[in-house]
């Protein structure tokens, strides 16, 4: 399973990951050889079988009450933020 | 006896009979720690201020006779547990500034126990690892053999333990995090049941694997702090509401009439010979206590590598896409445009095995290939899942090596991603199927620690910690120090 610099791009594009050009081969044939590792799946026989997204049987999600239950702390919280003014996170311009 | 050699068990009972302070404890093992930091590299942040604040606390606490049951306890937290005031990092760049608005419900859940958090101790990155050689911070060296790993991702919780700077620190297990290292270091390691310990705060890798656990010098120590973590909470979604047993009140419950299966599929020709001799001793052990041995197979078994390696870079790619440089987090220095804020924060936040797995994850969730590799792999995932189910149909604990090998050179299996994930091929089927596993030490190769696995039914920690402890009681080899540790 070989991916090609065309496919790394776009796995990157769609991951938001900028890679350096002479990144690029590296993960090729890492991301390959992975691919080509997780192949083995395809010897499984698994006609009849579902799909299995949770370890422990029987569970569904577990809904709350719709009640508000949290205080504003937003100062507490941005005060990890890049950028911050006015409450609201700074970005580059985002509509032209 | 030095503070250093006691166990956690036995420094409690030091602590409530006034034989040494907290403070003296905290100010002990704070040395130790500083002391190891350049040969072992195991702890991205020491907490010496506060630790010994709070260790004051505790001492008055125990003057006054009410104590909690961890009171004056130090331990460190594995550095992707969320610290309320203290910097987290995840052993990652994009986090290297992060200063936690809270606490998580394991460290709160500790704190109340009345524990001393004295550190965080390093990790790979962002959990991704078998080595603890991807944490931006620097591998962390084996105190075993300092040219060796210690293991990952809990490289720093397992080096800790094992040249006795702390005497527990939490740890977390995704794919074999906290029995994997633990093994390599000679020390406990628990894995608890997925949804027996909250995942709140506990930074995620991949939701339907990751779990927190302990790791000890020995399966008592473990036991008296997992009895303090488990539990239902309300803030994490797959919390389960079962009432946690006193697995403390259990660890001497006799064993025989025990039925352990060995795991066909996990002596095969991968594992190193003299590791096997090890583990083979260790089972002898065990049928004289009384236990009975059959072997068992799990035909589907060989295959957790591969599904992990699609399931948890599917899951990580999705955790991980929160880290954009908007909100927390590394962000790069004059983005152009928005795109560019997004690529470049996270190009540069994120190290080489990250990037890899989110973009792997990447791929095998994009469309046309979402049925193919991801749904495929939770096909077969069930399948293992039943495997195990019917093993435990005919017995009651799984017992086998945790490793292939024991501890590796830094830098001998960095080049090839896929000979690094087959460290963990003993240890990922416990993830896959949410069962809770332990590795014990059970002896050296050639001066280096191997471990033995032990896996149960959902929800029967208390079996698994009985059933090293009633290993721990015949054997010394949970007691053996690293020579420049002792």
């Amino acid at each position: 399973m070989s991916l090609t610099r065309e496919q790394i791009e776009n796995i990157a594009h769609l991951a938001r990951l900028a890679l350096r050009p002479e990144e690029l081969p590296v993960y090729q044939q890492s991301l390959s050889a992975i691919l080509d590792f997780v192949g083995q799946l395809d010897r499984a026989d698994t006609g009849n079988v579902a799909p299995m997204a949770h370890p422990l049987p029987g569970l569904s999600q577990r809904l709350r009450a719709d009640l508000v239950t949290e205080s504003d702390r937003h100062e507490l919280y941005q005060a990890n933020a890049p950028q911050v003014a006015a409450g609201l996170y700074l970005v580059p311009k985002v509509i032209e | 006896m030095s503070l250093h050699t006691k166990t956690l068990a036995q420094l409690a009972k030091g602590l409530r009979a006034r034989e040494f302070s907290s403070v003296e404890l905290a100010r002990a093992f704070l040395e130790r720690m500083e002391a190891s930091q350049p040969a072992l590299n195991a702890f991205i942040t020491v907490m010496r201020e506060q630790a010994l604040a709070d260790a004051q606390a505790a001492d008055r606490e125990l003057a006054s006779g009410a104590t909690r049951p961890l009171t004056g306890l130090p331990i460190v937290h594995k550095d992707l547990f969320c610290t309320a005031g203290v910097r987290t990092t995840c052993g990652s760049r994009m986090l290297d500034n992060f200063v936690s608005p809270y606490d998580a419900t394991v460290v709160a859940k500790l704190k109340a126990a009345g524990a001393v958090t004295l550190g965080k101790s390093n990790m790979d990155e962002f959990a991704m690892g078998s080595s603890n050689e991807t944490s931006y911070f620097g591998p962390v060296r084996n105190p075993w053999n300092t040219t060796l790993v210690p293991g990952g991702s809990s490289g720093g919780s397992a080096a800790a333990v094992a040249a006795r700077l702390v005497p527990a620190a939490t740890a977390t297990d995704t794919g074999g995090s906290i029995r994997q290292p633990a093994a390599l270091c000679g020390v406990t390691g628990v894995k608890p049941t997925y949804g027996r310990v909250s995942r709140y705060g506990m930074i995620a890798f991949a939701s339907s694997l990751d779990q927190g656990g302990v790791i000890a010098a020995t399966a008592e120590d473990a036991a008296l702090v997992l009895r303090e973590m488990a539990g239902f909470d309300g803030n994490d979604s797959t919390s389960v509401d079962q009432p946690v047993p006193d697995y403390i009140a259990t660890l001497g419950t006799p064993l025989a009439g025990l039925k352990i299966g060995l795991l066909k599929e996990f002596f095969d020709k991968g594992l190193d010979q003299e590791n096997e001799r090890r583990v083979r001793e260790a089972l002898a052990v065990y049928e004289k206590l009384g236990a009975r041995l059959r072997e068992v197979s799990l035909p589907n078994l060989p295959l957790s590598v591969p599904v992990y390696y699609v399931v948890a870079p599917a899951e990580c790619s999705s955790n991980l896409a929160r880290y954009d440089g908007v909100r927390y987090g590394h962000r790069c220095q004059d983005p152009r445009d928005l795109m560019d804020l997004y690529k470049r924060s996270r190009g540069e936040g994120f190290g080489a095995e990250v990037k890899r797995r989110v973009m792997t994850g990447t791929y095998v969730l994009s469309a046309g290939y979402y049925d193919a590799y991801y749904l495929k792999a939770q096909k077969v995932r069930q399948l293992i899942n039943a495997d195990f189910s019917r093993a435990f149909g005919e017995v009651d604990v799984l017992m086998g090596p945790t490793t292939p090998t024991p501890a590796f050179e830094i830098g001998a299996k960095t080049a090839d991603p896929i000979t690094m994930y087959l460290n963990d091929i003993y240890t990922i089927g416990a993830n896959l199927a949410g069962l809770p596993a332990v590795s014990v030490p059970c002896g050296f190769v050639g001066g280096l620690p191997v471990g033995l696995q032990i896996v149960g039914r959902h929800f029967s920690e208390a079996k698994l910690l009985n059933v090293a402890h009633a290993f721990q009681r015949e054997t010394d080899w949970h007691t053996r120090i690293p020579e420049h540790y002792r």
